[in-house]
């Protein structure tokens, strides 16, 4: 009797999981979405603080001047293109280069459309303190990297110079590069930028040497100067082979990208997502305001958007 | 570490083989021990582990990933089965989050309010009141709703799936051998281990966040269930028995009654699990507070993540004082007019929706909110720049934490990795043995080989020395204060809040400060875990400390003993299982923290996990992820006293 009724009930429960026709959970939203009535979009936030002036901006004139809701979450770069394909985003506004992912998403299974240029270029590359450059002018080209290994050691580098590395969601090649530019170095990652910039300010602020992987646009410059040490010199193609590689990074035109279904039926929203471009500068200005002055992004991107109306008016869907 | 304690004297003239054995059983893990160190010296020569024994699994698991991403949308799985489940998650997330959000601010805190009164009595409905202000005060209410919504949908899930499983282990015995090994597994798992296959098939977002909190928060329950009914009073199931009663009257009118208990305290165990998950879910796209504080900390603000982090330590407390208070409640004299008391709840509630809709005041008034985050970040920036470096005589963090790394940490991962990999595992086997019983010493070593076959024998090694570390100076640190706690009550009644907070708070909070202090590295992670794993430590200790019978005490001292002589030869041996439970607690919460240390520059496993995460590379993060659940089993069952198999929960 027992059995059967156990029987009965787990026949019941797949009957009612199964039975009411397929579900495809890669077309829905974010529970939060669309509550009161209130049209939601969902912006995808990468951990730095760029990415943040982007999406506190697009944010403060999607509520302000066109009446959306806008929650932001915060996802590493590579899943967050499937985040976008399912929906549970419906925009990155800014994307360093994800070829597999492009090809995979946009160019198979259609459910990504590019969102043109932000406007932004990247650039990724190694960087000493301007106090160090200046006093050692030699360091800034790889070839003299091993004369000053001795000076960059640290306790985790284990006798070697460091080399600080940062997310591991970031694009990195500096391991290979350390073994096939044959320097004397060790690739130390701090696991986040946010450990990697504690860990900068405190050198710069006992104005002690140190190597590190970073990256253009980026507001740290404004507060530690840095300069790039020079690499052997960028080529198409020289980056192919991720074992092999022994040249700088690329300039990269940060992109944005959109959920398709988003792009078509977004309405202002995606209008306005699509034409959103701005420059290095003002993207500096308003990263500067949340993570050096600690305004809040939403009080960042409101004192630029007061100062930059000609700049957004431009953005806004006729 | 600790011993097998032998009796010294003669033996008795004729004695059992058994009792042989059990009595010089030190000696002889010893001799044996001995003989494999030479058979291994001859046989195996030294070195990591060989290369030729491991398994690499990266082909399958890509194929695998690649497999998924590309038919989520279309094999029957995804669609007739991880769909719906995804679709039933959403749906009830956003329901629960519907009400919430149209209750409104006031209707929310007056139903906490209320719900906490009938429960457990006026205190904790203050408490509830109060904490709910403070929330909408720090300008969270929105995050803090959504995280709410999140949490009761997971809780509500962990429960009766815990439940479930609970009865079935409870009500019969084959259910329950096979279970327990799989509940054992999961109370050691760091969560952070297992977000990525959760991540893989459901995709980043709610789903993914629930069902991942779920898995961590329901296994305390199904354990606690089984507990209470295996644990029911012989006596009364007898006498139900004799008065007719059927199976299932019998386990709905005395089994799970008498049970009612542990059930509340089941109940109590998942909302702690759930939140003390809310945080590390973020990471998959959780939202709500979790996702600011996983925000803040990604701009180095400290203060905005204290700002996020203290609601969910406020939705702890609350949770956590009202159900224990409803389970005090319990076994008391039923309270006269519940359903009017109930009534009159329902009926506030309403009223105080009805009355903050009117008003036009949904949403928490944003000109009701205080900005605490500028005031942390400047105490942070003090702490920094003062105890940094350049502190004369003892130096500064940033020395300490170097040379902790270079004198502590490096010799101590070194000396690992030196080590032939086959002296690891009989090392590893000889200490499960002293501590515990066979069975626990064939698991961990079992646990270990697995590392090994995976191939990430070196990095696990590596987390091993931080783990290793990171338990010393908790333990040398956790018994003192414990120590200390439990002789004085002033001491003690000063230090509960504070290990309160610290246990709540999200870990994720503590990793920028450490790193403002400590720099990037291993040192930050270790510092991380120690904080955290403090806490349990000095309460375990207190508690044993305290539990040692006061005749004792007084038979003692009125030996003359002195006040030092009563600790070391009364109070710390009588305390030893206390003690040695405590060791058990720190192990496995050092492990969790030393993983999530991979944010801060710990490197090793927690860096794959958290690359993988970031990469979605299943290859990397998975095999990461299953090497730390050993890495988790082999810890546990080394440390795990061979009374505690007995002791549930």
């Amino acid at each position: 009797m027992r059995r059967r009724t156990i029987a009965a009930a787990t026949a019941f429960g797949l009957l009612a999981l199964t039975g009411c026709g397929a579900a495809d959970m890669t077309k829905q939203s974010s529970p939060y979405a669309d509550a009161h009535g209130a049209r939601t979009v969902t912006l995808s936030v990468q951990s730095w603080v760029g990415a943040q002036a982007n999406a506190a901006v697009a944010r403060y004139l999607l509520e302000h001047e066109l009446g959306y809701r806008v929650d932001t979450v915060q996802i590493d770069e590579v899943p967050a293109w499937d985040a976008l394909s399912q929906g549970r985003v419906d925009a990155i506004l800014e994307d360093w280069g994800h070829p597999e992912q492009e090809q995979r998403y946009v160019e198979d299974k259609k459910t990504i459309v590019p969102g043109g240029e932000l406007g932004v270029t990247g650039h990724i590359g190694w960087f000493v303190p301007k106090y160090f450059a200046d006093a050692h002018p030699d360091v800034t080209d790889w070839k003299h990297l091993n004369a000053y290994a001795d000076r960059l050691r640290t306790a985790e580098s284990g006798g070697k110079g460091q080399l600080l590395d940062g997310s591991p969601s970031y694009v990195t090649n500096d391991k290979a590069l350390v073994k096939n530019l044959d320097l004397d170095y060790q690739v130390v990652f701090s696991g986040s930028e946010a450990a990697q910039i504690t860990q900068i300010k405190q050198f710069a602020k006992e104005k002690k040497p140190f190597l590190t992987y970073w990256y253009k646009p980026q507001w740290l410059f404004e507060q530690v100067p840095m300069t790039e040490v020079k690499l052997p010199a960028y080529e198409e193609g020289c980056d192919a082979d991720p074992e092999k590689v022994a040249c700088a990074y690329p300039h990269t035109p940060l992109r944005k990208f959109l959920n398709a279904r988003f792009a078509d039926r977004g309405g202002r929203a995606a209008a306005f997502l699509k034409h959103f471009r701005w420059t290095t500068r003002a993207q500096n200005e308003v990263a500067l305001m949340i993570a050096d002055q600690k305004l809040s992004p939403e009080e960042a991107a409101e004192r630029w958007v007061r100062k930059n109306g000609p700049i957004w008016r431009a953005w806004l869907p006729k | 570490m600790s011993t097998t304690v032998t009796e010294a004297g003669a033996p008795p003239a004729r004695l059992p083989l058994s009792d042989v054995l059990a009595r010089h059983r030190t000696a002889l893990i010893g001799g044996l021990a001995l003989v494999a160190l030479l058979l291994g010296a001859l046989l195996l020569g030294g070195g990591a582990w060989p290369a030729r024994f491991s398994v690499d699994l990266s082909g399958p698991l890509g194929d695998a990933s690649d497999w998924i991403i590309d038919n989520r949308d279309s094999h029957p799985l995804f669609l007739y089965f991880f769909g719906h489940v995804s679709n039933a998650v959403v749906l009830s997330v956003r329901a629960v989050y519907l009400v919430l959000l149209a209750a409104g601010w006031a209707g929310v805190t007056a139903g906490a309010g209320l719900v906490a009164w009938r429960l457990a009595g006026l205190r904790p409905a203050l408490t509830a009141v109060a904490a709910f202000g403070v929330c909408g005060l720090l300008g969270m209410w929105v995050p803090t709703m959504q995280t709410l919504a999140l949490m009761v949908v997971a809780v509500a899930a962990s429960v009766l799936l815990g439940l479930v499983l609970g009865l079935a282990a409870g009500l019969s015995d084959r259910v329950h051998r096979a279970l327990r090994p799989v509940l054992d597994t999961m109370q050691v798992l760091p969560a952070f281990a297992y977000l990525l296959p959760v991540v893989l098939v459901f995709g980043i977002g709610v789903p993914a966040a629930v069902l991942a909190t779920v898995v961590y928060a329901a296994p305390p329950m199904a354990r606690l269930t089984a507990l209470g009914l295996r644990g029911a009073d012989a006596g009364v199931l007898e006498a139900a028995a004799s008065l007719g009663a059927t199976g299932r009257q019998r386990l709905l009118t005395a089994r799970l009654p008498l049970a009612r208990k542990e059930l509340l305290l089941g109940v109590n165990q998942s909302i702690m699990m759930a939140l003390s998950m809310a945080v590390i879910a973020s990471v998959i796209g959780a939202g709500g507070l979790g996702d600011r504080v996983y925000q803040a900390l990604a701009s180095v603000d400290v203060g905005a993540a204290l700002a996020a982090g203290v609601p969910v330590v406020l939705l702890a407390v609350v949770l956590d004082r009202v159900t224990a208070a409803a389970g005090a409640r319990i076994g008391a004299a039923p309270a006269r007019g519940t359903g009017l008391g109930w009534a009159a709840a329902a009926a506030g509630t309403v009223a105080a929706a009805l009355v903050g809709r009117s008003a036009g005041r949904l949403s928490w008034p944003d000109a009701w909110t205080v900005d605490v985050a500028a005031f942390v970040n400047r105490a942070v920036d003090w702490m920094t720049a003062h105890l940094y470096s350049g502190v004369p005589v003892i130096g500064g963090t940033a020395d300490w934490a170097a040379r902790f790394t270079t004198w502590v940490l490096d010799p101590v991962r070194d000396g690992l990795r030196w080590l032939p990999w086959w002296t690891v595992l009989l090392l590893v086997a000889v200490l499960a043995l002293l501590v515990g019983t066979w069975r626990t010493a064939a698991t961990a070593v079992l646990a270990m080989v697995a590392i090994g076959v995976l191939g990430v024998w070196d990095p696990a090694l590596d987390t091993l020395s931080q783990v290793l570390a990171a338990v010393a100076v908790t333990l040398v640190a956790g018994v003192a204060t414990g120590v200390a706690a439990g002789r004085s009550s002033r001491l003690e009644r000063l230090l509960r809040p504070v290990l309160d907070v610290f246990q709540t708070m999200p870990q994720f909070v503590y990793l920028i400060p450490v790193v403002a202090l400590f720099g990037v590295g291993r040192a930050p992670a270790v510092a991380a875990a120690v904080v955290y794993a403090l806490p349990a430590v000095v309460r375990i200790t207190t508690q044993g400390m305290r539990a040692v019978d006061p005749v004792v005490m007084e038979s003692s001292r009125s030996l003359g003993a002195t006040a030092r002589q009563q600790l070391w030869r009364v109070q710390l041996p009588l305390a030893r299982p206390a003690l040695l439970l405590a060791v058990n607690q720190g192990v496995v919460l050092v492990l969790a923290v030393v993983i999530i240390g991979g944010l801060v520059g710990g490197g090793a496993l927690g860096y794959e996990v958290v690359f993988g995460l970031a990469q979605g590379d299943l290859a990397t993060g998975l095999v990461a992820g299953a090497a730390i659940v050993c890495l988790g089993l082999m810890l546990d069952r080394v440390t795990q006293p061979a009374g505690k198999e007995h002791h549930d929960a």
